[in-house]
């Protein structure tokens, strides 16, 4: 398993667990979520300065090794998208772009059409792009055509914790699309990432299902694990699965009767 | 003058650069990035760059987000 390296965008990545900032009730707890889960990529986004008061600067909790993922939340169209994306860059943190492109308010769906856009104007532009997309194969697609380093398929809704509802075309993405697959959105517990994993997803990111946890340290760590557990299982791979019982104990050599 | 700051209008008594109206207002320059009329400010360019009457400023920080 030392050998098992993930990479994106030329930076090496021991964890396939991704972590977000979003969410926890004390970002005084993000140090520890990130040394607990092992992870060593982390979103955050980007938004206006309130002028009315001042808050404390989450980059102050994100430990300096991590590899930053800004996100594009907020961004209703590709231009959007865009700006944001150039924004983030120019605060010094990197190249890496999370690409979400969302004008539905209830569901949070992502525009594959505005989200493919975005991606081949950034991915020209020198970004790393990882799209936040439905899990649909055409779009993916789009994006493989478009320049993006991964594509991060949605298990549910953003924030929902409703685990793996997409998973067949899940599936569908990890068997046709020649990029590293991160399922993003939607995972609810460490066990719904590790079938993430086990069905050969690259990644998970989890951010909601981590914050919002009555101990998001601990859940962190179970993640981590859990993430760990599924990849480990999916190199492994699993033995067939069969209709009828197939004893696991030699069928001869009984005792005989008294 | 006039400008627009995130939206709102600010009312500056003189001449201002983007670093000055950052530093008058409490925001630290090094957490932040800014767009001038839909244009990006580099960070080393706030003091440099001056602020004319009805200029569009965004400023902009990271935030907790997923």
């Amino acid at each position: 398993m030392t050998n098992d390296i993930f990479e994106i965008g030329g930076r090496k990545l021991t964890s396939r667990l991704f972590t977000g900032t979003g969410k926890y009730s004390d970002d005084g707890v993000i140090p520890d979520v990130c040394e607990a889960s092992g992870s060593e990529v982390i979103t955050v986004a980007l938004r206006r300065v309130d002028l009315e008061s001042s808050t404390g600067n989450v980059m102050d909790f994100i430990p300096k090794h991590m590899q930053l993922l800004p996100n594009t939340s907020g961004a209703r169209t590709a231009d959007e998208a865009v700006r944001i994306a150039r924004l983030a860059r120019a605060m010094g943190c990197g190249d890496w772009i999370k690409i979400e492109v969302i004008s539905d308010n209830r569901y949070l769906l992502p525009d594959g059409y505005g989200t493919a856009k975005a991606t081949e104007i950034l991915a020209k532009e020198g970004f790393v792009v990882l799209p936040y997309i439905n899990a649909d194969l055409y779009v993916a697609k789009d994006l493989v055509n478009a320049g993006a380093a991964a594509v991060m398929p949605l298990g549910a809704p953003i924030g929902t914790n409703r685990g793996l509802m997409t998973r067949e075309m899940i599936r569908i993405l990890i068997e046709e699309i020649d990029l590293p697959v991160i399922v993003d959105a939607g995972i609810g517990r460490p066990s719904e990432a590790c079938e993430a994993m086990e069905m050969g997803a690259d990644a998970c990111l989890v951010n909601t299902a981590i914050a919002t946890a009555n101990d998001p340290v601990l859940m962190a760590k179970a993640f981590g694990r859990a993430v760990k557990a599924g990849r480990e299982a999916f190199l492994a791979g699993p033995g067939a699965t069969k209709r009828h019982a197939d004893a696991s104990s030699p069928l001869t050599g009984f005792l005989g009767g008294l | 003058m006039i400008v627009i700051l995130n939206g709102g209008e600010v009312e500056l008594a003189g001449a201002a650069t983007l670093l000055s109206l950052l530093e008058g207002r409490g925001i630290s320059p090094e957490v932040v990035v800014a767009e001038l009329n839909g244009h990006i400010v580099p960070g080393s360019d706030f003091g440099t760059t001056a602020l004319n009457d009805g200029d569009h400023l965004e400023v902009l920080r990271f935030v907790g987000g997923g």
